[in-house]
């Protein structure tokens, strides 16, 4: 936990007296000024704590759409199609005297250390795993070492929230200090998607008919010339859903419907209000008990589902000893010498505990800098191709070599070693 | 019109994916009643005009003051001094805001505030649910009973002679099924059942695996897939113990012209078992997907669906038979209620609740619940003795404990007062911490918001569960503790 002298500062202080009349801050007055059995071992009871949480800023790159107002409920009709970090700033501005929100239609990504180092708290309620990771690894990059101890006051806790459908979860995050988003990768499993073969000559489900036509019919006709497909374009869905029907019909499948090819194109997860409110509920009762230091927070992980009856779980994650992002330990590569390139970029992409997505390698032979091989770039894909067939001995490659691996799950290099077996 | 539809569909189209099309409109059809316009009663009412509550309506005789102002996203702040609106007339508006489909009102009468900190109570006395969506349901394949539209279907199967392709992409479910049907032929018609067994019969499947010119097995993942689901396949199909109870119920046996159409239906198939059925429910008729050519597949599929259709047809007749009997027409209960019934036969499921009274009562109280949960005393029913025992304080002091800062002290010895004289009426030997009473009086009935938002959410979550029948409600009483984040279930 930061350092008692040092208290969580949530108050902008720019807001005058006539933000705050009588009572308002009654409920939770009782919390900050009596002291209890149940309180933080550190906390000290005072009003100067009392003032809601002034300064916000929200990052999303996302705009409005119809299907979020069953839930988003800062959002009405009329804002379809604005940002959803400026509505909501406005709607808190405008409603919640004193609470200054500050918007940034962007993504997580276009900010860098400089932004992120500001804040006290953060908290996430992103809808992929990838960003999760990078969130994850950039507040890691933060951690400052000095002899190989943790600075405390360079922890900016992270509190992450999810759901899908009736399922949830919540957990806290100190980086540096309790498991981070990689030491538990594995309770994210990873997507599965349909085998090309299904798909291309032996559908048997509706999903299967309407993959054909998203994967193979649509590179093909290019029904709209060379735009992609935009799962939030009717007309492509559309499209889509006619294509699947005729290879359903082909093939005597029953099942495609237009609301499943929209599910199935556009990887819809189901939503709605109450889990959402659940789980919100769950983060920011936690961000108040950090900021106030006014009860133990969550410890560390949160499991909702009201399926059947209303369940939680609470446990605490373990930290992963040699945890590819939080650990600092360079990550193990065991390979022979005779193996391929390929394999090791396999591995990488495979790999329960690493889930990366297109890795770049990069190595330093011979004092320089070499890149083995990166996807993101055409040009430097199609020079490091050959690369992958390769064996790491004749890619000059010794045992104890550094690799360092750049993804979008990271925001920085994750560091590998090469362990040469035989 | 037709374009407020479609407007609909897209509005609620994520939830529509969870309850469906049916299950919306009941939802559609509810109206509910809120008495008190809380922090947590607001956000209750939210969680259920967001995805779309036909009408609510609050009573609420409370004016709004600067405290309820706390959840100012429900009550607006007027800067300009206060209006003195009513709380109810406030919620209302800023409630209806969050959904045009949605109709509110509000009524100024004072109602009886019973809850105070986290704790929600289902009063039903009986709840059917036909959808309840379980999460790992196991398939009805029928393979240790088959009927005999499926014994056909795979004589048509010749594994011995069939082509490399055929034979990699018959269904998993044929293979089990033949390689059964030889396995009974030479064991004296005894399937396999022990860990042995069954070990012995994954083993002469997976002999059945075609080999190249050297002897080498060739890659045949249909009977990968066999093999790995042999445990489960040979699961002896029988009616789950929960339905059998339903079938043993009063209201099953008691079949009248008031008999609500889930009994109706029940007892249906309850005759259907007795005959058609030869003892087991009707066929689900469904199949999990699994490596297998297009035709292969869709042909095995259709057996099942067939005879899903056949099962449920003959559950319609004695639907009609029974309905006929206490002198109604069949047309009371469609086709497709009867279809839904069958599919879901073995996942049926019914919610009894205590009442109130029972709970309350001294000669009914579970005591045995009670006694067990406190075996640990930091148990969640603690907090469940402690709100009980507040609802006692106030009985007799006309507010709760610690509200202000110089009652604090007082009230603990108040409060600890109330928790003896609670645990002694109900003759309750249990040991509730200090800490405890001190905490509550610390808490002096403040409702923080997020925890009522966390309230809010599970608790408009069972209202649409009792709503639109889907789903399984809780029983009977839910205590969330957001000091630790934990919870329970309390069944008092």
């Amino acid at each position: 936990m930061a350092d008692a002298e040092e208290p969580m500062a949530v108050d902008g202080g720019h807001c005058d007296i006539s933000c705050d009349w009588d009572g308002r801050w009654n409920h939770v007055r009782k919390f900050l000024e009596r002291p209890g059995p149940f309180t933080h071992p550190d906390f000290e009871p005072s009003t100067e704590a009392l003032s809601g949480f002034r300064l916000i800023h929200v990052v999303d790159m996302d705009t409005i759409d119809v299907s979020n107002l069953n839930r988003q409920f800062l959002f009405r009709p009329k804002d379809v199609g604005r940002p959803k970090a400026e509505v909501a700033a406005d709607f808190i501005n405008g409603r919640i005297p004193g609470c200054k929100v500050v918007p940034h239609f962007k993504k997580i990504q276009d900010f860098d250390e400089s932004f992120y180092r500001q804040f006290h708290i953060i908290v996430c309620g992103l809808d992929s795993v990838i960003a999760r990771r990078w969130m994850n690894g950039m507040l890691i990059s933060l951690l400052s070492y000095e002899d190989g101890i943790l600075d405390p006051s360079s922890i900016i806790p992270l509190i992450d929230g999810g759901t899908e459908g009736f399922k949830g979860n919540a957990r806290v995050i100190l980086p540096g200090m309790t498991a981070c988003i990689d030491c538990t990768l594995e309770l994210y499993p990873p997507q599965i998607n349909f085998p090309m073969c299904t798909i291309a000559s032996m559908p048997r489900l509706p999903e299967h008919c309407i993959e054909y036509a998203r994967i193979l019919q649509w590179p093909k006709e290019k029904p709209f010339g060379e735009i992609s497909l935009d799962g939030d374009n009717p007309e492509h869905i559309q499209w889509v859903f006619d294509k699947a029907q005729e290879r359903a019909a082909e093939f005597n499948i029953t099942g495609v419907t237009y609301r499943l090819t929209q599910g199935v194109v556009k990887r819809i997860i189901p939503a709605v209000a109450s889990t959402n409110a659940v789980i919100a509920a769950a983060c920011a009762t936690e961000v108040f008990k950090i900021a106030t230091s006014a009860y133990i927070p969550l410890n560390n992980y949160l499991v909702f589902n009201d399926v059947d009856g209303l369940y939680t779980y609470t446990f605490e994650a373990e930290r992963k000893e040699n945890c590819s992002a939080c650990s600092q330990v360079p990550q193990d590569l065991q390979f022979p010498p005779s193996a391929k390139l390929q394999e090791v970029l396999e591995y990488l992409t495979e790999n329960a505990s690493l889930q990366m997505k297109s890795p770049a390698i990069t190595t330093t032979l011979e004092g320089k800098n070499k890149t083995l091989y990166l996807q993101s770039v055409k040009s430097i894909e199609e020079r490091t191709r050959p690369n992958l067939c390769k064996t790491l001995k004749e890619l000059g490659l010794s045992d104890g070599q550094e690799l360092a691996v750049a993804d979008v799950t990271t925001p920085q290099t994750v560091l590998f070693k090469l362990n040469f077996t035989t | 019109m037709a374009a407020t539809k479609a407007n609909k569909e897209q509005k609620y189209d994520r939830q529509l994916r969870l309850w469906g099309d049916h299950g919306q409109e009941s939802l559609e059809n509810a109206h509910v009643c809120l008495i008190n316009a809380t922090a947590t009663g607001t956000e209750i009412l939210k969680n259920l005009v967001l995805p779309g509550i036909g009408a609510f309506t609050i009573v609420d005789g409370h004016i709004v003051s600067g405290e309820d102002y706390q959840h100012t996203v429900f009550v607006k702040h007027l800067t300009i001094g206060f209006i003195l609106q009513n709380r109810a007339q406030a919620a209302t508006e800023l409630l209806q805001e969050l959904n045009s489909d949605v109709s509110g009102n509000f009524v100024e009468e004072v109602g009886n505030c019973v809850t105070m900190i986290p704790q929600k109570k289902l009063l039903l006395i009986e709840h059917t649910v036909i959808e309840s969506h379980p999460d790992n349901a196991l398939e009805d394949l029928r393979l240790d009973q088959p009927f005999s539209e499926f014994t056909n279907h795979i004589q048509s199967y010749d594994l011995e002679n069939m082509e490399k392709k055929d034979h990699s992409h018959t269904p998993w479910i044929i293979v089990v099924a033949k390689y059964l049907d030889k396995w009974l032929s030479e064991h004296n018609c005894q399937a396999p059942k022990t860990y042995r067994e069954k070990e012995a019969f994954k083993l002469f499947i997976r002999e059945g695996i075609l080999k190249n010119e050297n002897g080498v097995p060739e890659d045949e993942e249909n009977f990968e897939e066999a093999i790995k689901n042999v445990n489960t396949a040979l699961n002896p199909t029988k009616i789950p113990s929960a339905v059998e109870d339903l079938f043993n119920s009063q209201q099953c046996s008691n079949i009248t012209s008031q008999t609500p159409s889930f009994w109706v239906m029940l007892r249906a198939v309850k005759e259907f078992v007795h005959n058609e059925g030869n003892g087991n429910l009707p066929v689900r008729g469904t199949i999990p997907d699994m490596i297998a050519d297009s035709q292969k597949f869709i042909n095995l599929q259709n057996v099942y669906r067939e005879k899903a259709m056949q099962d449920a047809a003959a559950v319609s007749k004695h639907v009609e038979y029974l309905l006929q009997s206490v002198g109604k027409s069949p047309e009371n209960i469609p086709e497709k209620d009867i279809k839904l019934f069958c599919k879901n036969a073995s996942f049926l499921r019914v919610v009894r609740c205590r009442s109130l009274a029972e709970e309350y009562n001294v000669d009914s109280v579970n005591k045995d619940e009670i006694a067990s949960c406190m075996d640990n005393p930091d148990s969640e029913m603690v907090f469940y003795l402690m709100l009980r025992a507040v609802d006692r304080f106030y009985q007799q002091h006309s507010r709760y404990p610690g509200v202000y800062n110089y009652q604090v002290e007082e009230d603990i010895s108040r409060l600890k007062l109330c928790v003896n004289s609670l645990l002694q009426e109900y003759s309750l030997n249990v040991n509730i911490k200090d800490d405890y009473i001190h905490e509550f009086c610390r808490y002096g009935a403040a409702e923080p918001h997020t925890v009522a938002a966390f309230l809010g959410g599970s608790a408009a979550q069972e209202a649409i569960k009792i709503i639109s029948h889907q789903f399984v409600p809780f029983n009977n009483t839910f205590i969330y503790n957001a000091m630790s984040q934990t919870s329970a279930t309390l069944h008092l």
